[in-house]
């Protein structure tokens, strides 16, 4: 099967208005191509932003591994692995909907970018779910580190492998809170990206409806879509980082 | 046949183009952008300016006086202020000066104005972009000003922890402060890479572009590529303040030589960031004023980016005696020299320039000059403090206080005045006044060595740095008392020095000779337009050519100013 | 390729009517992409059945890098842009592991001194 191509004019026409054509910008490829290059500086300065806690994650991890490997239990990998399903199926939807925007079909992009919310709604409605556990459990970061001070039972019910629960709760190696300091602020920091993604694809939606976006213009959804993917790239990482503990 | 310098139909330029206070804090305009961005980072700028001031009229005299001395009198009281509010003073200099003057400074108030110009483009790539990084810039402002007014912050502008996640003083509107700060520059950087990528007009090549935009282009990749690290770092101390998280706090298992990692991987490229738009701005300088074409050109141009890359190599040397390994220290000692060399070809390029040109003296070249000396010190004492060893007694003195006031302002600050009286006339449409811009020149030339040589003295005399009165120090080496004394008084002849530049300029906005388009006699685009510039910059594309060949461009006696002749004539 | 040929417009942009050609991904390519990412998943959190040491955790990251390529080449389309988009993603992991290895570096070098002072001191209660 052969790539589709499509063309978008180099030239604009002389005394022409173009609609979301910047005065500054001759052509809409100019325009778009200056779009794209600003989206991808934007992603290496989120990739460095998210790279400081990359390295605590692997300073703690290296130098405490009985801690890593103590916590691990504590985090659900069913919903952990739901997760990032969610997050890989919005993906999709979004890459889908980008395409929809360049071949000019309105209402496909409107239901794609409509399902990419949902699913970020979904992501976020399961990392509610996981934090209220550990609130409840006493598993917070190194200040509130306390689920000596919680039913043991309650804790139970809230992971997969309640055998070692009860022990480990009692053993728990020195400073263990670090690792839900690190949890807390790699998936905290990751909360709220999405949370951001969710506005910038609300905004692009409004924008695919009030039929903005055509096969020449389509930047906005193009660029909001990368974002959504670093969005789920980090994610992919803190999957196995956080969750796939062995 | 001559042609005249291009000039507004209707005199309408960017300044009157559109009326009104909404006009401007709305305003897509780089040009205006720029104004206010200058404005606003020359006012934080006395603001730091003040706090110095009164951080050195503490320090004029030790607070006790030695006791073989009969209890002299002085001019000032010996004990100003409380050591609480001395400490709250050097943090807010340092916070201030950094965050919302110098790291800014040069590539937002005059990089905007000047680089689409000098391009020969119409905008930056993302104007409301552009708008948004100085309603950043207000914003960190506005958080800077509450944690003064709610107590200030004693931790030092580097705020190194454990301190600074257990004092009482305001750390968290302080650090959402610099966050918002961190952003601003951030946006700023990427408007400029995509700007330089995407928007040079045909026939500007890479190796076309004015050297000031190079240097605007290696600062902009430092700050995209570092900036991120001093957020998360910020967001981390925030985050600790508010929720004792304890990742940086060895009581509750983590560790602050770390917190020091992730703060200097940051400061120290930036640090680059505010050097590189001076030394691009002294490129330009030199070779208007030599009336020569600049020497080695694509030296100047690798060595810009090369000095961005290589600065991220060597943070460490801020850390050999906080606990770092010998082993990190060593190479990092080792990979600082590696910095140095970039640094020395652009003074090597400069002097070439200037040598068999045609040296003109006025304002602008003051400062060029004065850069290059002052740069040079400052740049060499460098080498004391990346050495490992000589580091170790220097470290914390006022040998690296010296230091880096000798580069930051010495350099950074010298070219931006530089900068400021180049293209004062293109901004504001007003020519200054030559003999008050030297006067003032030499004032501040004398007023700055006279605060900052003493301080390398010193400091090798071991005096510490950020300390509050050092009548102990000055009991057995009388010698420091004397060059304190000598540094405040210096401290106030460089005050009259900058409040004077700012009397003249100003008094040019109301008396100054209209400016030709080419009152210097410069090569690049900016010098094609009127001064001040219409508001669409240029009609159609400029004509893009070597922007340092003045062979063309001759001084027209009628207009006092330059105009470019074509071959012909 | 020299910086010059990319993102720059360059003369013979200008003659009207040229046009440049946008890639669009094919559909059966995005669906493949994300099934396969799906396929990797299970297979990352398979491989946690099984202790392999050291190993699993280099399984976990591989395959973690192995479905971000899938990410960033086809639904990012670096793959099919211009290049200088794919420079501008390996400079930030270029800097990531600059930053990464020389702090790691320096950790694992004062360890040592962490650890001697905690047993001769012995340990502060963590509250």
């Amino acid at each position: 099967m052969t790539d589709e191509h499509h063309t978008i004019a180099e030239s604009s026409h002389a005394g022409e208005h173009e609609p979301f054509l910047a005065h500054h910008f001759d052509t809409h490829a100019q325009q778009l191509n200056a779009g794209k290059l600003g989206m991808w500086i934007f992603l290496l300065t989120e990739i460095l932003l998210f790279s400081g806690l990359f390295l605590i994650y692997t300073v703690y991890r290296s130098h405490h591994p009985e801690i890593f490997v103590w916590a691990h239990q504590f985090l659900d990998k069913t919903l952990g692995g739901v997760n990032t399903v969610v997050l890989i199926a919005s993906s999709f939807t979004m890459a889908w909907a980008v395409r929809c925007a360049q071949k000019n079909q309105r209402r496909g992009s409107i239901v794609l970018l409509v399902l990419t919310w949902f699913c970020a709604c979904g992501f976020l409605g399961i990392k509610y779910v996981e934090y209220k556990h550990k609130w409840q459990d006493g598993l917070l970061w190194a200040s509130r580190f306390k689920p000596n001070e919680h039913e043991i039972e309650a804790i139970q019910k809230h992971y997969p492998d309640p055998g070692h629960v009860a022990s480990d709760v009692e053993n728990a190696p020195r400073n263990a809170g670090i690792f839900f300091s690190i949890y807390f602020a790699m998936t905290g920091l990751h909360g709220l990206h999405v949370l951001a993604g969710m506005i910038a694809i609300g905004w692009v939606l409004r924008r695919s409806i009030r039929g903005d976006f055509n096969s020449q213009y389509f930047g906005p959804v193009d660029f909001v879509g990368l974002y959504w993917h670093l969005v789920d790239l980090i994610w992919i990482y803190l999957f196995p980082l956080l969750y796939l503990i062995h | 046949m001559a042609e005249t310098a291009y000039t507004t139909a209707d005199n309408d330029s960017y300044l009157t183009h559109d009326r009104g206070v909404l006009s401007w804090l709305f305003s897509l305009d780089h040009k205006r952008i720029g104004v206010m961005y200058l404005v606003s980072i020359l006012t934080a700028f006395l603001l730091g300016g003040t706090f110095s001031t009164l951080v050195r009229m503490e320090l004029m005299y030790p607070n006790k006086p030695a006791e073989s001395v009969v209890a002299e009198k002085t001019l000032i009281p010996r004990e100003i202020f409380s050591k609480d509010n001395y400490n709250k003073f050097f943090t807010t200099h340092g916070a201030v000066m950094i965050f919302l003057f110098i790291i800014p400074g040069i590539p937002a108030a005059l990089g905007n104005f000047v680089l689409p110009i000098m391009l020969g483009a119409k905008d930056v790539a993302f104007p409301r972009l552009n708008l948004f990084s100085l309603w950043l810039w207000w914003s960190g402002c506005v958080f800077f000003l509450l944690t003064l007014l709610f107590g200030g912050l004693d931790t030092g502008w580097t705020f190194y922890t454990p301190y600074s996640t257990s004092t009482e003083t305001r750390v968290v509107p302080a650090v959402v402060g610099a966050f918002i700060l961190g952003f601003s520059s951030i946006f700023t950087g990427l408007n400029f890479i995509v700007t330089i990528h995407t928007l040079r007009p045909p026939g500007m090549t890479w190796f076309k572009m004015p050297l000031f935009l190079w240097s605007l282009y290696a600062t902009a990749l430092i700050q995209v590529l570092a900036t991120p690290v001093l957020g998360i770092t910020l967001m981390l101390l925030g985050v600790e303040r508010v929720l004792s998280i304890g990742i940086f706090d060895p009581k509750l298992g983590g560790d602050p030589v770390l917190f020091q990692h992730f703060f200097w991987f940051y400061s120290h490229p930036a640090v680059y960031i505010m050097i590189l738009p001076g030394m691009g701005i002294i490129s330009e300088l030199i070779s208007v004023f030599s009336h020569k074409h600049i020497f080695g050109y694509r030296f100047i141009a690798y060595s810009s980016v090369a000095i961005a890359l290589l600065g991220f190599l060597v943070w460490g040397h801020h850390m050999f005696t906080s606990g770092q390994s010998a082993m990190a220290s060593m190479i990092f000692s080792a990979l600082t020299f590696s910095v140095s060399i970039p640094s020395a070809i652009k003074v090597f390029n400069w002097l070439a320039t200037m040598y068999k040109g045609s040296i003109s003296l006025q304002t602008p070249m003051c400062y060029g000059l004065m850069f290059i000396f002052l740069f040079g010190i400052g740049g060499l004492t460098g080498l004391f403090l990346g050495a490992l060893a000589t580091n170790v007694p220097l470290h914390n003195t006022y040998f690296v206080v010296a230091h880096f006031h000798y580069v930051m302002f010495g350099g950074t600050m010298v070219a931006f005045l530089g900068g400021i009286h180049y293209w004062w006339p293109k901004i504001t449409g007003r020519m200054f006044s030559e003999f008050w811009g030297r006067l003032a020149a030499l004032i501040v030339f004398t007023g700055f060595n006279l605060t900052f040589f003493p301080q390398f003295l010193m400091g090798t005399h071991g005096m510490p740095r950020r300390y509050y009165d050092y009548s102990s120090l000055a009991l057995e080496h009388p010698e420091i008392a004397t060059y304190n004394f000598l540094s405040s008084i210096g401290s106030l002849i460089l005050a009259v020095g900058l409040i004077l530049i700012l009397i003249y300029l100003l008094a040019s906005l109301f008396n100054g000779r209209p400016a030709p388009a080419n009152p210097w006699g410069g090569a690049t685009l900016e010098w094609q337009c009127s001064s001040p510039p219409p508001y669409y910059n240029f009609k159609s594309p400029p004509t893009v050519d070597d922007p340092y060949d003045f062979t063309n461009i001759h001084y027209d006696p009628e207009i006092r100013g330059y105009i470019k002749t074509t071959d012909n004539s | 390729m020299p910086c010059s040929q990319l993102y720059s417009t360059s003369p013979e942009h200008d003659t009207p009517g040229y046009e440049t050609h946008v890639h669009v991904v094919p559909l059966w390519v995005l669906a493949a992409v994300f099934v396969t990412l799906l396929a990797m998943t299970y297979i990352t959190v398979a491989a946690t059945w099984f202790n392999l040491g050291n190993w699993n955790l280099y399984i976990a990251l591989g395959i973690a890098t192995f479905k971000a390529a899938l990410v960033l080449l086809y639904f990012m389309h670096l793959r099919y842009d211009n290049p200088f988009n794919a420079i501008v993603l390996i400079t930030a992991l270029l800097f990531v592991v600059l930053f990464l290895s020389l702090t790691l570096l320096d950790t694992f070098q004062y360890q040592g001194d962490i650890q001697s002072w905690e047993e001769t001191r012995g340990s502060i209660q963590a509250k």
